[in-house]
Parts: structure tokens; C-alpha cells; sequence
């Protein structure tokens, strides 16, 4: 059990390990390595848009303006979005990707790691300039991370211009790193590694990866619009120069949905990982989950003007995005049953990566649901931009693609490190992330059918109650995330050797080489049968 | 070998990239065409022929009836107004209404009209052969000025559309300008 352990060490000499020092950081090109620092990265990210999001939740833990400025206040809402989506949940999944594509495809390393390397160091920088307009006059970004014009244009603070770079990094970062993947799955992959044979988070990755590149150019171009608009007198969104405001709600949303897939598909993959394991049974319905994933891919191309149902569109237009938005319910259903029929009668146990994944095909499917009512156009009038919004997406982000983040570390951390983490201390993790975020969110889906607007620092009387419970939970949410802190550093540091296999019912080929991974791994590449 | 699929893998990326950031702008026009065909947004369109004007049947049958809303963007100080708010028009007759503006300050100012009708759906029977919203308007410090509108309804107007609604909004577009220009153009105007 512990041979392998013994001797990293000569390992690492032999195989010419990593540089001492920060140059092995500042210079590597190891897909192990650079994955490690997109995991460190993202939970800074995490932290600190967590921060953003309880100032938020402190303010509204009880009516009237008492901790911080209406300004100030519409920052935190901006920044938390945008640090959230940008810097937490996506660095992280590429982070995932690093790590386990070239483990799991047979590869000895990413297609392009110069590029990786790069790709990778842009990112603290567009999170500096994003995050250092916090301390400039005017103050950051305001405008919902949206960022709609004209308030985005017209009405925007000075700092709307580190925001637009800071985006523009962020897009290219995402774009090579999206570039990196697509290149590592098609052409590194073992012999004998066919595409149906590659793993689902593989699968889900490859077609983010699609998704990114469609998509990420189109924000870039978008900001650069808005960029024109405010500093070199153009009218992308300006009616009084014959621009249109409602074409930057277009330009936006058809980057902003397939964005939001961007988010949960890799999490659909590791799911897709992790319940065989736990279920001891191989996953249900390989093919249709495979061809469910592309389907969702596809339809998130045209369905993205459900975002703006209220803004005066057609009767033509509403029903067709209506209808197009509860079709992409179909596909995801697949995915769900699939998911249950997994479990169906397999022997299941129930450690930290499987409970976080029971939760997320529980969380994220009513997640799906409360998307469903969004998407019923007439009644979405009633739902726009009320908290109703805000619940529905923080079930899916939340108990979606951070749990299934969690529970990716929980699972592969054991063949990162080749240390367990403390079980009874991942439990409490669990749980209390469960209790809290529940408690934080649902009681938004009862505000926003009151009809409580977002965005607002300050509200009427008759919503206290459930606002006051929301930032209860949010509180135990938040400061659980620091117990997650200690026990995978506690893991890293002193936890209990792990096996090769891990998991009684791991399958696959991240699963053969010893713990922890070697620096090097796959240098011949591994028959698959 | 694999390098040369890497390599391929990459610059084909690398060509949906740029093509995705082109077809981004590309949107800018395709809206506007999108729009303009199927009429949607209310966005009417640009100067219509007199001679095709005057070559539509009036049809003395039907009437319909057209309002004018006029409102002003956030802080644009002009008085703007309709000097009918409404008119009962026969499809195919040239009808011509005037629209009042007053600068109320002391500088000389540009303002942009910009229309939208309601509902969108009778935008491709709704030509304007002269309007003040074709062009910006420069008013001097205090002036007031009528402005005119000549449009007909088309005879195709379909018959469930009785009442179109046609509204403006005023932007301040003084800034776009440069002050020489502005000075130029108000001693034109002033000749």
C-alpha cells in the first residue's frame, strides 16, 4: 500500500522532477503542476467573491441601510458575479481539466503547455486590474455583471475600462486554455482510446471546450463594442446614434447561455464519474449521455433570448425561445435518469464525493425546474428580475457546479496528493455546505414570488423574515468553506496514505498509475483494451 | 505526427476563434437587417420616395388613426411636443404634421429624434418621406422652431391595425459635436 509512497523522491529524480523553488511554478509547463495552481487560484477566487457575497448578505439581513452605501452596495453585486463565474467556477473546472484530461486519456501531458503555462499566469493579472478598481475613485464596476448598456456605457464609472480589460484577459486565458483541451482530446489520446471509450468528464470537457471557443470571442467583442462606445464615440448601443440598447442584451445572452453550460458541463461529467465509482455499477446509458451532453451544447446556441423576455419582443420571438428553452429540459432529463438508474440497486456507499453528487442530481435538478417556470415566457413577467432569478441560478451554480467541484476533490484529491482526506471532517463539510446553502437559497424562491427585486440593498418590510434566514445560511455557508480550507491541507500534509485504486469501484485509467501521480505520467503511452 | 494534428487541431481553433470574434460584430448589421425586415423593434424605416407616395391609392374607406408620443431622454432640456397628438388618416393619403421644439437655454444645441412605431407590426406600412428625424436638428440658445413630418400609411395596411402609434425620443447630441463645427453650423444657420 504504501511501496509507492515511500520513494517519490527517487521517482521524481529519475524522471527529472520539478524545479525548486517559485521558477517551478513561474516556469513550468507540467499540466499537473499548472492544474494545481488553477485549483489554488479558483478557491482564492472563491474566497474572495464569498466575501463580496456575505457583505451582500449582512446588508440584507435586515431591512434599511446599515452596514454599507448603495453604491457600494451595487459593486459587491457586480464584483461577486463576475469574480464568481470568472475567476472561481471556471478557473476551477479548467484547473479539473489539467489534471485529469492527459491522466485519463492515456496522454503524457497537455497538447500545448507553454501556452498551458501562459494561459494559466494571465489570470492573476485580469484579476488584479478587476480587483483593483475596488480601490480606485469612482469605484468598481457597478452595473450587475450583465453589465447592460447604456449603464454599463453611459453611466458607468472610469473603472468600466479596467473592467472591459480585465475581461478581455480573462476571454483569452479561457481560449487557450480551451484550445488546449480540444488539441490534448483529439489527437494525445492512447491507442486504442477511442472517442467512445474516452471517459464522461473527458466528454463534457471536449464539448465545453467547443462551447468556449464559440463563445468567448463574442464577449470579447462585445466589450470591445462597449469599449468603442465609451471612449472613441461610436454607437453600437446608443439610439441617438443609431445604435440599439436591445442588440447588447442579444450580443450578450448569446455568449451568456451557452456560458452557463460552460459552467455545469464538466460538473456533469465528474458526477458522471463519480456515481459509477460509488454505485459499483458501470454509469447507465454512456451513449445517451454522450449524445445529451452535445444536444444541450447545441440547443444553448438558441435559446438565449429567454434571458429578456420583458424587453419588448415579439409575440413570434417569445414563443420560439419559449419553447426552444423547455426542450433543453429533455436532454437534461436523460441525464437525471440516467444518473438514478445508475444508483438503481448498485451497492452503493456513501463517502464525501458521492454524497456531494447525490446532492448535486438532487439540488441542481430543482435548480432545473425553477428554470423551467422562468422559461414559461408569460409568467416570466411576473418572475424577472425578482429573486426568483437569483435562486434558480444560485441553485444550479451552487449545489451544481460547486458541489460538483467538491466533490471532483474529494474524489481524484487522494490521487493528487497520495494522502486521504479526514472522512468525518469532509461529512461535516458536506453537511453543513447542504444545510447552509439550502438555507441561504430556497427561502429567495419565496421573495421573489412576493416580488422582491434584485440588486437592491435595502427592502420592504414584509420580506425580512426570509432574509433574514437567507443570510443565516449564507454565514454557515461561507465560513464552512474555511473547514474545506483545513482538511484538504490537512490531507496534503498529514492524512492517511492512499491506495493506488483509491475507491473500491474507481474505474479508469487516472486509476493505474501509483499515488500520488508521478510528475510524470504516461510517458509510454498505455494500451486500452 | 502528432504534432502535425496538434499543430492542425490548433490553427483550425484558432480559425473559429477569430471567426467567432468577427461574427460578433458581424451581429451588429445582421440586427439591424433582421429588424428592418420583419419590422420587429418598431424601428422605421429611412426616407421613402415622394413619387411612390403619391403613386398609393387613397383608400377613403378606412380610417386609421395615428398618435404621436413625444418624450425626452434623462436630462435633455428641450420642450418637445407634437402639435397634434393625433390625426385620423385614410390609408394612402399624404399627410403632413408639424412637430414644435424650443431650445430653452442659452447655448446652441443638437438634438437626434429617433422613432419607434407601435404596433411593430404595421412598421413596413408606416413611410415617412420627410422627416426632422432623418437629420439632427441645431437649435440657437432660445429658439423655437416647428418641425415637419410627411408620411402616408401604406394602402396594403393590413385591416386589424387601427391605431398606430408613433413616438420619438429626443437625445441630446451636442456633444458629438466638435465646437468649431457647432459654431460653423450656427452662423449657417444664422446666414
Amino acid at each position: 500500500m504504501s511501496a509507492v509512497i515511500d520513494n517519490p523522491s527517487h521517482d521524481d529524480h529519475e524522471h527529472h522532477g520539478p524545479t525548486k523553488g517559485i521558477a517551478r511554478w513561474l516556469f513550468t509547463t507540467n499540466h499537473k503542476d499548472i492544474g494545481s495552481m488553477y485549483l489554488w487560484f479558483s478557491f482564492a477566487m472563491f474566497l474572495v467573491g464569498g466575501c463580496m457575497a456575505l457583505t451582500i448578505r449582512a446588508e440584507l439581513f435586515q431591512p434599511g441601510l446599515q452596514l454599507v452605501e448603495p453604491e457600494f452596495f451595487n459593486q459587491m453585486t457586480t464584483m461577486h458575479g463576475l469574480i464568481m463565474v470568472f475567476g472561481a467556477v471556471m478557473p476551477a473546472f479548467v484547473g479539473l481539466a489539467n489534471w485529469m484530461i492527459p491522466m485519463m486519456v492515456g496522454a503524457p501531458d497537455m497538447a500545448l503547455p507553454r501556452m498551458n503555462n501562459w494561459s494559466f499566469w494571465i489570470l492573476p493579472f485580469a484579476f488584479g486590474l478587476l480587483l483593483s478598481t475596488l480601490f480606485m475613485e469612482g469605484g468598481a464596476p457597478n452595473f450587475g455583471w450583465t453589465f447592460y448598456a447604456p449603464l454599463s456605457t453611459t453611466y458607468a464609472p472610469d473603472t468600466v475600462t479596467y473592467f472591459i480589460f480585465g475581461v478581455h484577459m480573462m476571454g483569452i486565458s479561457s481560449i487557450m486554455g480551451a484550445i488546449n483541451v480540444i488539441a490534448t482530446i483529439l489527437n494525445m489520446r492512447a491507442p486504442g482510446m477511442t472517442l467512445m471509450k474516452m471517459p464522461l468528464f473527458v466528454w463534457t470537457w471536449l464539448i465545453t471546450a467547443f462551447l468556449l471557443i464559440a463563445v468567448m470571442p463574442v464577449l470579447a467583442g462585445v466589450v470591445t463594442m462597449m469599449l468603442m462606445d465609451v471612449h472613441f464615440g461610436t454607437s453600437f448601443f446608443d439610439a441617438a446614434g443609431g445604435g440599439d440598447p436591445v442588440l447588447f442584451q442579444h450580443i450578450f445572452w448569446f455568449f451568456g447561455h451557452p456560458e452557463v453550460y460552460i459552467m455545469i458541463l464538466p460538473a456533469f461529467g465528474v458526477v458522471s464519474q463519480i456515481i459509477p465509482t460509488f454505485s459499483r455499477k458501470p454509469l447507465f446509458g454512456y451513449h445517451s449521455m454522450v449524445y445529451a451532453v452535445a444536444s444541450i451544447a447545441i440547443l444553448s446556441f438558441i435559446v438565449w433570448a429567454h434571458h429578456m423576455f420583458t424587453v419588448g419582443m415579439p409575440l413570434a420571438g417569445e414563443l420560439f425561445f419559449m419553447y426552444a428553452t423547455m426542450l433543453i429540459a429533455v436532454p437534461t432529463g436523460v441525464k437525471v435518469f440516467n444518473w438514478i438508474t445508475t444508483m438503481f440497486r448498485g451497492s452503493l456507499t456513501f463517502e464525501a464525493p458521492m454524497l456531494f453528487s447525490v446532492a448535486f442530481v438532487v439540488l441542481f435538478t430543482i435548480g432545473g425546474f425553477s428554470g423551467l417556470m422562468l422559461a414559461i415566457a408569460p409568467s416570466d413577467f411576473q418572475y424577472h428580475d425578482t429573486y426568483f432569478v437569483v435562486a434558480h441560478f444560485h441553485y444550479v451554480l451552487v449545489p451544481g457546479a460547486i458541489f460538483g467541484i467538491f466533490a471532483a476533490v474529494y474524489y481524484w484529491l487522494p490521487k493528487w496528493c497520495g494522502r486521504m482526506y479526514s472522512e468525518p471532517l469532509a461529512k461535516a463539510h458536506f453537511w453543513l455546505s447542504f444545510i447552509g446553502m439550502n438555507l441561504a437559497f430556497f427561502p429567495m424562491h419565496f421573495l421573489g414570488l412576493a416580488g422582491m427585486p434584485r440588486r437592491i440593498p435595502d427592502y420592504a418590510l414584509q420580506f425580512a423574515d426570509f432574509n433574514s434566514i437567507s443570510s443565516v445560511g449564507a454565514f454557515i455557508f461561507g465560513a464552512t468553506q474555511l473547514l474545506f480550507l483545513y482538511l484538504v491541507i490537512k490531507a496534503i500534509r498529514s492524512g492517511e496514505p492512499a491506495t493506488d485504486q483509491v475507491w473500491e469501484g474507481a474505474e479508469g485509467l487516472e486509476w493505474t498509475v501509483s499515488s500520488p501521480a508521478p510528475y510524470h505520467t504516461f510517458s509510454t503511452p498505455p494500451e486500452v483494451k | 505526427m502528432q504534432n502535425q494534428n496538434t499543430k492542425r487541431t490548433v490553427v483550425k481553433s484558432v480559425f473559429a476563434v477569430v471567426a467567432m470574434f468577427g461574427f460578433g460584430f458581424a451581429l451588429v448589421p445582421l440586427y439591424d437587417v433582421f429588424c428592418d425586415i420583419t419590422g420587429l423593434n418598431g424601428k422605421t424605416s429611412g426616407p421613402y420616395s415622394e413619387a411612390k407616395a403619391q403613386a398609393q391609392e387613397r383608400d377613403e374607406s378606412r380610417q386609421v388613426r395615428v398618435q404621436f408620443i413625444t418624450q425626452n431622454n434623462e436630462s435633455m432640456p428641450w420642450e418637445f411636443k407634437p402639435v397634434d397628438y393625433q390625426v385620423e388618416v385614410h390609408p394612402g393619403e399624404i399627410i403632413e404634421v408639424d412637430f414644435y421644439a424650443r431650445n430653452p437655454t442659452s447655448n446652441p444645441m443638437v438634438a437626434q429624434a429617433v422613432p419607434s412605431l407601435s404596433p411593430s407590426e404595421g412598421t413596413d406600412y408606416f413611410h415617412k418621406t420627410e422627416c426632422f428625424c432623418f437629420t439632427r436638428q441645431l437649435l440657437k440658445a432660445g429658439e423655437e422652431v416647428l418641425m415637419p413630418l410627411r408620411f402616408v400609411v401604406d394602402e396594403a395596411l393590413p385591416d386589424h391595425l387601427g391605431t398606430l402609434t408613433l413616438s420619438y425620443t429626443l437625445f441630446d447630441q451636442t456633444e458629438t459635436l466638435d465646437p468649431e463645427e457647432l459654431e460653423e453650423t450656427t452662423t449657417q444657420a444664422a446666414l
